[in-house]
C-alpha cells in the first residue's frame, strides 16, 4: 500500500514504533573518519528521519545490527554456561536495495548453509527492513551489474521529500499506523546504470589461482582487513574466551567479526597457516565473491556496493580486479 | 519453536587419560550417540577457547579424543584436566565410511597424529579382519619417542599387516626408518586397480603419498584423504575452514581424492 503523509506525522509514528523497536539507520558521524577532517557515515539508533543519511552512500553496512561486531554467546562459570539473553526490542534498519540483496547472502551462511545459528535468527525474526531508494548511483557502485540494483523484499519503502514523506508499506502494523494518512502510488527510486561497470568472469579456472596477475595485490595489500569489514556480505567471525579480571572463574564466551586478508585466519595450533602470501589473500576473497559462493549457492556473493574500493588504504578496487580477471579468463579460453 | 544453540556445548567426563608421549594424551570422554571415525569434536576449556580434535576410538557411551599440546587451549587441557571434565559439542564433519571399504583391499597411511582421525577405521577392520580383503596399515612417526597407540599396535599386529616407521631414530632402534612413501612400493597389493588407500598426515606427508600411491597403480577414485583446518564453529558459519566452494567442517573433512585434489586454499 502506497501512502503520503506528512513528516513530522511520520516521526510521530517512529516514536511509536520505537517502544517496540530499536530503528537503525545510516547516520553521519561529523569528524569521526579514518583522516583528519573527515566524516563517517555508518549506522546508529535513530528516533527522527531527520538523523538519516539519505544522500550519501554509508562508510559501513547494516550488518552489524544481525552480526555484532562483538557477540557475546554464552557466559560461563567453571561447569555452567547460560545463554547471552536476546534484545529486549526487535529492530528496524533502513537500507538501500544492495545491501537487502546482502541480507540474503547473510540469511543464506547463517540460516542455510549447515545449521540454523540460532543468535542469527533471534534477531532476524525480529527484524523489519525499510528500503532508502537511490536516486543516483554513487561512486564506485557497480549494482547494476550485479542485479542488487532493484528489489521487491522489503518490508516498507519510506521516501522523504521536503515536509512530506513517501512510503509503501508491506508490513501491517505500519499499515495500521499509516490509516490516517493520504493513499498514494509509491514507486521506489531505483538506479538503472552506475559509472562502474563489471563483466563477471565465466567459472575461473584453479589454474589462474597462481597467475602473476595476483602478486600485483601482494605487493599493495597491507592486509588491513578493512574491505572485509565494510563488505555487506564478509560473514566470517573468530571465537574468542575472555573472563573478569575480579572473578577469573566466571566469563564468556565471544565471536568477533574476522577478516581473510589479515594474519592469523588460517592458523592452526601448531602454527601452520595457509595464504601467507597477500595477494593469495586477495584470490581467496575475490574467488568467493565472483566465482565459488555462486558455485555452492546459485548466485554471486558481491552485491556491487564499492564500500571495499572505498575504504581501501591502498586504493585497490575490486570492481577493476574482477574486469582484469575476466580478461585473463577470456584469454585462458 | 525453540531453535537449539549449535553453540552451547556440553560437560563430558574424562573417565580415563592415555599418555603417549609427553605431548600427546588421549582423553576418553563420555558420550552418547551416534560417531564415525574421522568426525571431530569442538572440545572447549572456558576461559581458552575452543579447538577441533578428531575422534580417535569409539566405546560404548565415550569417545576418545587423542590431543597434542600444540596450542592455548590444548596446553590448558593438559595443565587443567585432572580428574575432571571437559566441554564438546559435535560431533561434526562427514567422517569416514567404513562401508566404503568393507570387502575391498586397504592401505591406510597415516603420519603422526594424522592416526587418530583413521584409527577408528584401523580397530573396525582389526576387529572384522574378514570384512577386508587384506588390510596393511602403514604408520610413520618422527622418532621412536613419538609413536602414539603403542598398545593398539600390538593388537592390530595380531590381524592386520602393520608397517611402522620413524625417520629418524638413534643407533640402538631395531624397528623401521625412512619415511612412509619408501615403503609403499614393496607392500603386495592384489589387485591395485581395486584396492583402497586412505591416506592422512601432515600436508606435505600427504602430497607425497598420494603421489607414491598412483605411481603405484592406485585409481584417483579410490582414494580418501581427510583434511585439517582453523575452524571457529564446526557448521558452516564462520569461514575459516572455506576453500574454494567447499567448508571441510560441513563437506569435509573426509574427501574422496577426486574432489580433494581440487582443494587449493
Amino acid at each position: 500500500m502506497g501512502y503520503q503523509i506528512d513528516l513530522k506525522k511520520m516521526n510521530a509514528i517512529l516514536a511509536d514504533l520505537s517502544k517496540t523497536y530499536t530503528i537503525y539507520a545510516p547516520k553521519r558521524f561529523v569528524g569521526d573518519g579514518t583522516f583528519a577532517h573527515i566524516d563517517t557515515i555508518r549506522y546508529g539508533e535513530i528516533s527522527d528521519l531527520a538523523e538519516i543519511e539519505f544522500a550519501e552512500k554509508s562508510n559501513y553496512s547494516f550488518k552489524e545490527v544481525l552480526l555484532p561486531i562483538s557477540e557475546t554467546l554464552f557466559y560461563f562459570t567453571e561447569n555452567e554456561m547460560k545463554e547471552a539473553d536476546a534484545r529486549a526490542k526487535g529492530a528496524i534498519v533502513f537500507l538501500r536495495s544492495c545491501d537487502l540483496h546482502a541480507l540474503k547472502r547473510l540469511d543464506t551462511i547463517y540460516l542455510e548453509n549447515g545449521a540454523v545459528d540460532s543468535y542469527y535468527k533471534r534477531l532476524r525474526d525480529n527484524t523489519k527492513f525499510i528500503l532508502m531508494g537511490c536516486t543516483q548511483s554513487f561512486e564506485n557502485c557497480f549494482c547494476v551489474s550485479m542485479g542488487s540494483n532493484q528489489t521487491d523484499d522489503y518490508d516498507a519503502y519510506l521516501k522523504v521529500d521536503g515536509e512530506t514523506v513517501l512510503l509503501n508499506s508491506r508490513w501491517e502494523a505500519l499499515d495500521d499506523a499509516l490509516a490516517g494518512a493520504t493513499a498514494k502510488d509509491v514507486v521506489p527510486d531505483f538506479v538503472t546504470e552506475n559509472d562502474t561497470v563489471v563483466e563477471l568472469p565465466e567459472a575461473v579456472p584453479q589454474a589462474l589461482f597462481d597467475a602473476p596477475f595476483w602478486e600485483d595485490y601482494g605487493n599493495r595489500c597491507i592486509a588491513c582487513g578493512r574491505c572485509n569489514f565494510v563488505c555487506p556480505t564478509c560473514t566470517c567471525f573468530t571465537m574468542q574466551d575472555l573472563f573478569y579480571t575480579d572473578n577469573g572463574k566466571a566469563g564468556e564466551r565471544r565471536r568477533v567479526w574476522a577478516s581473510c586478508h589479515v594474519d592469523g585466519y588460517t592458523d592452526m595450533a601448531g602454527g601452520h597457516a595457509f595464504r601467507n602470501d597477500k595477494g593469495q589473500r586477495m584470490r581467496f576473497k575475490v574467488m568467493h565473491k565472483v566465482n565459488d559462493y555462486k558455485r555452492r549457492f546459485g548466485t554471486h556473493m558481491c552485491i556491487g556496493c564499492g564500500r571495499c574500493d572505498d575504504v581501501c588504504p591502498e586504493y585497490i578496487s575490486f570492481s577493476n580486479c574482477i574486469n582484469k580477471l575476466s580478461a585473463l579468463v577470456k584469454e585462458d579460453n | 519453536m525453540t531453535i537449539i544453540n549449535p553453540y552451547l556445548p556440553f560437560l563430558s567426563e574424562i573417565t580415563a587419560v592415555i599418555k603417549h608421549t609427553d605431548i600427546e594424551y588421549t582423553f576418553r570422554m563420555t558420550y552418547q550417540g551416534d560417531v564415525k571415525p574421522g568426525q571431530f569434536f569442538e572440545v572447549s576449556l572456558p576461559k581458552f577457547g575452543e579447538a577441533p580434535i578428531s575422534v580417535s576410538g569409539i566405546g560404548d557411551d565415550t569417545v576418545d579424543l587423542t590431543i597434542r599440546k600444540v596450542g592455548k587451549v590444548t596446553d590448558e587441557i593438559f595443565e587443567n584436566y585432572v580428574g575432571d571434565h571437559l566441554f564438546l559439542r559435535g560431533p561434526y564433519g562427514n567422517g569416514f565410511d567404513i562401508d566404503n571399504y568393507k570387502g575391498r583391499e586397504i592401505l591406510l597411511v597415516a603420519g603422526g597424529t594424522g592416526l587418530s582421525p583413521v584409527k577408528g577405521i584401523v580397530d573396525y577392520f582389526s576387529q572384522n579382519p574378514a570384512d577386508a580383503n587384506g588390510f596393511t596399515l602403514l604408520v610413520g612417526f618422527k622418532s621412536p619417542a613419538d609413536v602414539l597407540f603403542k598398545d593398539d599396535f600390538t593388537t592390530w599386529q595380531k590381524n592386520l599387516n602393520v608397517i611402522m616407521t620413524v625417520d629418524t631414530a638413534d643407533d640402538g632402534y631395531c624397528g623401521k626408518r625412512g619415511m612412509v612413501t619408501e615403503y609403499i612400493p614393496n607392500i603386495p597389493i592384489k589387485n591395485v586397480s581395486d584396492a583402497v588407500g586412505i591416506v592422512v598426515g601432515p600436508p606435505m606427508m600427504m602430497k607425497c603419498t598420494i603421489a607414491e600411491l598412483l605411481k603405484a597403480g592406485f585409481r584417483e577414485e579410490n582414494l580418501w584423504i581427510s583434511q585439517e583446518r582453523k575452524m571457529c564453529c564446526g557448521i558452516g558459519k564462520c569461514g575459516h575452514c572455506k576453500i574454494d566452494d567447499t567448508y571441510i567442517c560441513l563437506d569435509g573433512p573426509v574427501f574422496n581424492y577426486t574432489k580433494g585434489k581440487f582443494l587449493k586454499d
